[in-house]
């Protein structure tokens, strides 16, 4: 049976996501910032930092990307993934570029949103912020600022769900024994 | 829902509920040609093959565009500089060609049937691009995305059909999707081009064209064959238009935001006049755009996934 642990709740989420967007307006120029949220629950995290980071007379670009047309694994799925469409209302070469997804894992969804990012124009610079990061990388790429690392084995998930989608905050630890490997 | 679909043959054998996930699909593809490289690379590494046994300039441009969006290889294959010229068979061609490593071929053929039976002999994915007077599925999932664009829905609007309702795949493709996704169809044309049976396909029939517009929501305006007139199917085409073209008067009984659809290629002053053809409710070159949406979203489908 699937085992699930609350490892984060409501308020606690709410603290990560501010002290998120503290540390983004202090380290990068928020005059030349635009936002991109990876689908889904990356969207709902970019739209709540560019809440918090635009004051009047402080507009900040915000896209949304879909990589799934970018992903690694086309040729060997079984069932193809649905494509939701990608949305970058602005242009993106000389920006400085703040990516933004629910959690760090493989690095393989970041992976194709660089490339992806590419094919819409150069951005000055791009950073990642995570809301989770955990082990199990497989590829060399690492947050810029992230809110919380959780460990979790090999095997295990971690579901973030958010009020926006699921209709709550909270992250979850999902153990499959079945699945497990 | 997940597609689990190899070929696309026909509008017919799908659900709506496969209808709609390629019309989600394709409306999440066209955002691809809008940008400045207009490319991913979701088809990396496949190869299709169109192979075209009838002329065809639109479909089979907009496919190899759609392909090579996607990042797909493509081939094309044209009866008159090929072996068929030889005698070889269709399906010898087909499997020297997937010899070759083809994972999909796109097929145009004057005889109906032509794509099923490539499907049943060949192990790459079949779509077809039109066969006879059989059906045009392509054609159909453009035309939907096109009125769900403009109308937002399919239930209860009213959609006339007019034109040459006897020979056109597109027609009988068109009348299966929408009266599929709960639209009311109306097929209109001159009695000698209004195959028996075709009330039993849930849409009504009519041979008035005044009847036909009345009230309408999208009126679609199949091609006029020109050569059917030596087949005798009406006395002329002056006739024709006098009865049954879509001009600026007639377009006035439909309603007043009605949309005006052609497959083309138009025979101007015939089926449709130059005023309804470019009225402001004329979305025909919207049409032909979202064709390389819609068909993007097929090759997708029926590319990706086992």
């Amino acid at each position: 049976m699937e085992k699930k642990i609350e490892v984060i709740g409501e308020a606690e989420i709410g603290k990560l996501i501010n002290q998120l967007s503290e540390s983004v307006s202090r380290t990068l120029n928020l005059e030349n910032l635009a936002i991109l949220g990876i689908r889904r629950r990356g969207v709902e995290l970019a739209l709540r930092l560019q809440k918090r980071l635009e004051k009047p007379g402080r507009k900040i670009p915000l896209g949304i990307l879909d990589i799934t047309l970018y992903r690694d694994d086309l040729s060997s799925v079984d069932v193809q993934p649905l494509v939701r469409g990608t949305s970058i209302p602005f242009d993106l070469t000389g920006r400085d570029i703040l990516l933004v997804d629910d959690v760090l894992y493989t690095g393989r969804t970041i992976r194709a949103a660089l490339t992806q990012l590419v094919d819409f124009g150069r951005p000055r610079s791009v950073k990642l912020l995570t809301l989770i990061d955990r082990d199990h990388r497989e590829l060399p790429i690492q947050p810029d600022f992230t809110g919380r690392f959780v460990e979790a084995a090999a095997g295990e998930f971690i579901e973030v769900r958010l009020r926006e989608v699921d209709g709550e905050d909270k992250v979850l630890l999902i153990t499959r024994p079945d699945r497990a490997s | 829902m997940a597609w689990t679909r190899k070929h696309l043959l026909s509008i017919e054998e799908l659900s709506a509920a496969e209808i709609n996930l390629v019309l989600e699909t394709a409306a999440s593809f066209k955002e691809v040609s809008t940008r400045e490289i207009k490319k991913v690379p979701a088809l990396r590494g496949k190869t299709v093959a169109t192979l075209f046994f009838e002329p065809s300039t639109r479909t089979r441009t907009s496919f190899e565009l759609a392909a090579k969006r996607l990042s797909a290889d493509v081939v094309g294959f044209s009866p008159s500089t090929s072996s068929l010229v030889k005698g070889e068979t269709i399906i010898d061609t087909g499997e020297n060609l997937e010899a070759m490593k083809v994972d999909c071929f796109v097929v145009r053929h004057a005889s109906s049937g032509v794509p099923a039976l490539l499907a049943r002999k060949l192990k790459a994915s079949i779509i077809n691009a039109g066969d006879g007077n059989h059906e045009h599925p392509t054609q159909a999932l453009l035309d939907l995305l096109t009125i769900q664009e403009h109308k937002k829905r399919f239930r209860g609007l009213k959609v006339a059909i007019l034109g040459d309702l006897r020979h056109s795949r597109v027609a009988r493709s068109n009348i299966w999707a929408l009266t599929k996704l709960g639209a009311e169809v109306i097929l209109c044309g001159p009695p000698p081009l209004i195959p028996p049976g075709l009330e039993t396909t849930g849409a009504r029939v009519t041979v008035r064209r005044e009847t036909a517009l009345k009230d309408a929501d999208v009126i679609y305006i199949l091609r006029i064959q020109l050569e059917r007139q030596q087949e005798n199917y009406f006395p002329s085409l002056r006739e024709y238009s006098r009865y049954y073209q879509v001009n600026r008067e007639t377009l006035s009984l439909a309603r007043p935001d009605a949309i005006v659809m052609h497959p083309g290629p138009m025979n101007r002053g015939v089926e449709i006049s130059t005023e309804a053809a470019e009225d402001r409710r004329s979305v025909i070159l919207n049409q032909v755009e979202n064709g390389i949406a819609a068909r993007m979203a097929v090759l997708y489908l029926l590319l990706v996934g086992k």
